[in-house]
């Protein structure tokens, strides 16, 4: 389809140009064969290797000024927490907080001064990394023995939301950090039966404004709760299977989720708050553990369990490449915060260890 | 009106004096004609010697009134005059010369006045005034019946029959029968007329007649009303139409058997026609003689006539004819079937399932699988649509309508770029507003499904996994992985070249790999370069054993071929992997492995656009090696040449299975073809002539096409000396073999051939005689 695209433009753009005849034809038959033959999708930028474990979870942070250099911190099934400088490509500082339970969540909080770090020890850690320490400082106990990882939204200066499982199985709770102190906590209707919540997006449509969690559950349901009033305002019912992962464009009031079916399912929040589908892509293999669109809102890269990396274009929901390089299914995709839209990155982490880092699209 | 007669004698016997024709039965008329001016005639006598170089004033004035009389109706007059006075018994001679006069005006007169030749005399124009002149006389005709009067319309009728048999009937005929069709629409006395006219045709000329009226008729009711039940009165009619234009030829456009076959089926006094035409054409198309020893072409245009027929019985009538349809069916698609031409199986299936279909209404019905094409809609829409009758109802514009339809069916590719243009622009448009989306894509070809299970890693997995139990995705990945292996690890495929062949072979079509065949012959192929001498030795040998399918058998010839070609390809010394067996030519489409070679194909675009200023052969660079088919050709060609004449139980070449012997001619030329150059080709050679001199006489055409592609590559791979020091007698033989055949075969293919052999033999010679002795 994409191939077609690529034609169809060559051609209108021969079409319209003044000296169109029959010899430009033959010319543009030439043009189309090279751009008709695709690229080859890219090899990694470079791979990280050293976790020892399936990695699980991936979180750049980039942003800092010059002597600071961008890192990227990963979690992983042996519940070590390591930050990998970009620059060395060397692991800095392993940080074992989890008992040895697989890490699956990790967040900066304060700048890269402090980190949150999500354990299948049902523990969510504070880290203290502020001048060279890490320690954990503080730590919240979560009930729940899902895999549904916690969501953090920074509502004001120094004040956080975060969302997580509570101990109801398909109940979540929300927390304020650093207060801890529990803002709602949602609780779907008796007889809706969703199941567990898989996965969470807090967002809000400004800052400062009324902040909102989508929310993707174990039938395939997603869920657009408002928490100042703890109520549910609209539910689609858009995948079979559980919702495996999900995002949120706040912008464009559109979202993205992916389940272990072979769908990638758009949809689209309308005025009166209710989701609807916008559109589904159909993939060539089930299952999709993790989806994430890049910061600037162009292209979006899903991780799935063929082993494949995955990237379309956001607002088409466009095939654009099929990265091929992990050997097991990939667990987690990641886009880079760069400041400079060229240096931005993409990690993905995989069952086979290792992380690998891409670099694409990124010419503005 | 009565007076003219001696006017037009004179006028003719001017004519005859001064073109010099010296017709003596029209001077006999002369003196009966008391209003002839002598003194013209003195001065046209004087002249006539100067008659024959240029036109003289004599002639001229001759020509000038033979043209006024065509001008003013004078030939109906007289074919009036004539038809009056045959009522009343009138000389036949006369009749004659007049008839001859007539018919042959233009001829008479373009052969006197050559370059100097009146428009009105040329055929062109002459036949179609002619023609009506005629509508003309039979108008005055059908006033006279009206009135009473008795009138003979034969003199008419050998007018058109004489100018039919003189090749005019396209000139005469497309005027005639449009009027005639008007003029019978509604009138009974008309109808009769011209029932009457094409009775009364000698019997010589009739065919030419009949020909012609089958052919003009716009469709088959126009042609009923012309004809009347002639076929039924008429035996020579009836012979050309029952036979002649069904059975003895095939030139016939479709349009004009429908014409035919609708014109029997539309009168129940002629139907028994059409039931016997379709019983002898059921016995043609049954016949197995007639099926291996007719072109092609005539054995769909009988397949065409039947299904015609078909279309056209009554269920009442095949209620009747039921069981002798069944037993022809049965025994026409056996021979169909039999046959070695996909084109004969082809037709055969379709005729044997319309046939089902229409014997069998409750019944199961035949149903074959073959491919679709124009020429098998074409002959399916022949069984249908005379099932709905309307057709024929509206035929004057039947002619104008096909040309109409091809132009639309012309004119629709034309318009389709036009509307895909549009579609582009659109496209185009709407793309070009979100700059953002304008990502290029990568190449996403390779995401496939993703296969569980691994590829084994070396050949000796390969085979355990192909011997042991099946295991669907195991084995399509070893599939897969096959040929890349053998081509790694040559060292280690020696070792078990021979078994793999064997396992190879022997592996059943898994319908659940796709591309099962095409995975399964790469590797026997790879597995034969690998290792020629043992496999080859092994497949040749297998060939002729017991217990193998044919298709099997046939398998082996192509994978011995296929290896052939590999083997004796040049290759760049470094590279040992033959590149891409099924497609030689570099595919310039995306497919699918274009994305890993689009730089080669992008260079080697650039080369061929760029021009060097360098002399000599820098630009190309010819891969030299040693043609690595030389040393084992005699491996692969022998073996298969030599027991072909000895049957197995279960193998037959020389009786049945004559497909696979077909296959081995064509493999075998292919085999010597590849050869050329080699030291043992002059070997090959020899041996295949004899080959084919044993089997010159095949009674079917695949096989003679195969000996004759056999005899090309002999031509072209063995060096001319040695063909001369060796086989001279044989080429002499050979030649005259295929002189025969360029002439009498009845396969077009094979004529060809035999003619592209036989021109290959001349350039052997010329090049003879001009080489130095």
């Amino acid at each position: 389809m994409t191939k077609q695209l690529v034609e169809r433009k060559m051609m209108t753009a021969f079409m319209s140009s003044p000296g169109f005849s029959v010899c430009s034809l033959f010319e543009c038959s030439y043009f189309w064969m090279i751009a008709a033959m695709a690229l080859p999708p890219p090899d990694p930028e470079f791979v990280l290797r050293g976790t020892a474990a399936p990695v699980h979870t991936l979180h750049f942070s980039c942003r800092g000024q010059e002597p600071e250099f961008p890192i990227l911190f990963s979690g992983s099934a042996n519940g070590l927490v390591q930050i990998w400088n970009l620059k060395t490509h060397r692991v800095d500082k392993t940080m074992d907080g989890h008992g040895g339970k697989s890490v699956y969540w990790v967040e900066t909080i304060h700048g890269r001064d402090g980190l949150l770090s999500q354990g299948r020890d049902q523990k969510i850690c504070l880290w203290d990394l502020a001048e060279g320490r890490n320690v954990v400082t503080d730590s919240i106990s979560v009930d729940s023995v899902g895999f549904c990882r916690c969501s953090l939204l920074k509502v004001a200066q120094d004040r956080w939301l975060i969302a997580m499982p509570a101990n109801d199985p398909d109940e979540v709770q929300v927390l304020e950090l650093p207060s801890k102190t529990s803002v709602c906590t949602l609780k779907p209707e008796a007889g809706a039966k969703l199941g567990m919540p898989m996965c969470l997006k807090l967002w809000q449509p400004g800052f400062g404004a009324c902040p909102f969690l989508m929310a993707g559950y174990e039938d395939g349901s997603v869920i657009l709760w408002n928490l100042s009033m703890g109520k549910m305002l609209s539910r689609l019912a858009c995948h079979q299977e559980p919702v495996m992962s999900l995002d949120f464009d706040s912008e464009k009031a559109k979202g993205v989720s992916g389940s272990s079916e072979k769908v990638l399912s758009v949809w689209s929040l309308d005025e009166q708050q209710n989701l609807k589908v916008h559109k589904t892509h159909e993939l060539i293999n089930s299952g999709i553990s993790d989806v994430t669109i890049r910061q600037d809102r162009k292209i979006l890269a899903t991780a799935g369990w063929d082993y494949r990396i995955r990237i379309f274009g956001w607002k088409k929901v466009k095939p654009l490449a099929v990265l091929d390089y992990h050997t097991a299914t990939v667990h987690c995709v990641a886009f880079s915060d760069h400041s400079r839209p060229s240096e931005r990155l993409l990690a993905a982490g995989s069952n086979d260890q290792r992380i690998s880092i891409w670099s694409l699209y990124n010419r503005t | 009106m009565s007076d003219l007669l001696p006017v037009v004698q004179s006028i003719l016997y001017r004519m005859n004096k001064a073109l010099g024709t010296g017709m003596k039965s029209t001077q006999r008329f002369l003196p009966s004609t008391p209003s002839f001016p002598c003194s013209w005639d003195r001065s046209c006598q004087c002249n006539s010697s100067s008659c024959l170089k240029v036109p003289s004033f004599c002639l001229v004035k001759i020509v000038d009134i033979l043209e006024q009389f065509l001008r003013e109706g004078g030939l109906s007059a007289l074919m009036w005059e004539v038809c009056q006075q045959q009522a009343q018994a009138a000389s036949p001679e006369l009749q004659e010369t007049l008839l001859n006069k007539v018919v042959c005006l233009p001829d008479h007169l373009s052969n006197k006045l050559q370059g100097e030749n009146l428009p009105i005399f040329l055929p062109q124009n002459y036949f179609p005034l002619l023609g009506t002149e005629i509508i003309q006389v039979l108008q005055r005709i059908s006033d006279s019946l009206r009135g009473g009067l008795d009138c003979s319309i034969s003199f008419v009728s050998q007018v058109l029959g004489k100018v039919c048999v003189h090749g005019r009937r396209k000139e005469i005929l497309s005027t005639l029968v449009p009027c005639l069709t008007d003029l019978t629409k509604s009138d009974c006395i008309w109808q009769r007329m011209c029932w009457r006219l094409v009775e009364c045709v000698p019997d010589r000329w009739m065919e030419a007649v009949v020909c012609g009226f089958v052919q003009t008729a716009p469709g088959a009711d126009v042609l009923s009303r012309l004809l009347g039940n002639l076929v039924v009165k008429n035996k020579k009619a009836q012979f050309v139409v029952t036979q002649k234009l069904l059975l003895l030829q095939y030139s016939c456009p479709t349009a004009m058997l429908q014409n035919l076959l609708g014109y029997l089926a539309l009168d129940n006094s002629r139907r028994f026609l059409l039931i016997k035409v379709l019983q002898e054409l059921m016995e043609t198309w049954a016949s197995s003689s007639a099926v291996k020893h007719s072109p092609v072409e005539q054995q769909l245009y009988i397949s065409k006539a039947i299904l015609i027929c078909l279309s056209h019985l009554k269920d009442v009538e095949i209620d009747s004819h039921r069981q002798e349809l069944f037993t022809c069916m049965m025994e026409g698609m056996k021979c169909h079937l039999d046959s070695n031409l996909p084109r004969i199986r082809c037709l055969g299936m379709i005729v044997a399932e319309s046939i089902s279909s229409r014997i069998n209404t409750d019944g199961p019905i035949l149903k074959f699988q073959y491919e679709e094409d124009d020429e098998t809609r074409e002959l399916k829409s022949l069984l249908t649509q005379m099932l709905s009758p309307p057709s024929v109802i509206s035929p004057p514009d039947e002619g104008k309508d096909s040309p109409s339809a091809v132009t639309e069916a012309e004119l629709k590719p034309g318009r389709k770029p036009l509307a895909a243009a549009c579609a582009v622009s659109e496209e185009g448009s709407d793309s070009e507003l979100d700059s953002d989306d304008d990502f290029i894509p990568y190449d996403m070809s390779a995401d496939k499904e993703l296969k569980k299970t691994k590829a084994p890693l070396y050949i000796r997995d390969c085979i355990e996994v192909l011997t042991g139990p099946e295991d669907m995705d195991k084995w399509e990945a070893t599939m897969r992985v096959l040929e890349t292996l053998i081509q790694r690890n040559t060292a280690a495929t020696q070792e078990v070249s021979v078994e793999l062949a064997k396992v190879l072979l022997h592996l059943e079509e898994k319908t659940y790999i796709d591309d099962f065949v095409e995975l399964r012959q790469k590797a026997l192929v790879t597995v034969t370069i690998t290792d020629p001498i043992p496999v080859a030795q092994y497949l040749t040998s297998q060939f002729y054993s017991m217990n193998y399918s044919l298709r099997q058998r046939m398998d082996i010839l192509d994978v011995l071929a296929l290896a052939a070609q590999e083997l004796s390809r040049p290759k760049a010394p470094g590279k040992n992997k033959p590149s891409s067996i099924q497609t030689p030519c570099i595919q310039i489409l995306p497919g699918s492995d274009s994305s890993k070679d689009w730089r080669k194909i992008v260079d080697e675009r650039i080369k061929s656009k760029t021009r060097r200023f360098a002399k000599g052969q820098s630009q190309v660079e010819l891969v030299c090696a040693p043609n690595k088919f030389s040393s084992v050709a005699g491996h692969f060609f022998f073996p298969l040449i030599q027991n072909f004449d000895r049957p197995l139980v279960t193998f037959d070449l020389l009786g049945d299975d004559h497909f696979v012997l077909g296959r081995l001619a064509h493999t075998l030329a292919i085999l010597l073809y590849f050869a050329v150059n080699t030291v043992v080709a002059a070997a090959m050679g020899k041996a295949l002539l004899e080959f084919v001199w044993a089997l010159r006489f095949h009674t079917d055409s695949y096989v003679r096409q195969g000996l004759l592609s056999c005899i090309s590559s002999t031509l072209l791979s063995v060096p001319s000396d040695r063909l001369l020091e060796d086989v001279t007698e044989e080429l002499v033989e050979t030649q005259a073999w295929l002189a025969d055949v360029a002439e009498k075969d009845p396969d077009g293919d094979c004529r060809r051939l035999a003619l592209q052999n036989l021109l290959l033999m001349e350039n052997l010679k010329k090049k003879l005689e001009t080489a130095p002795s």
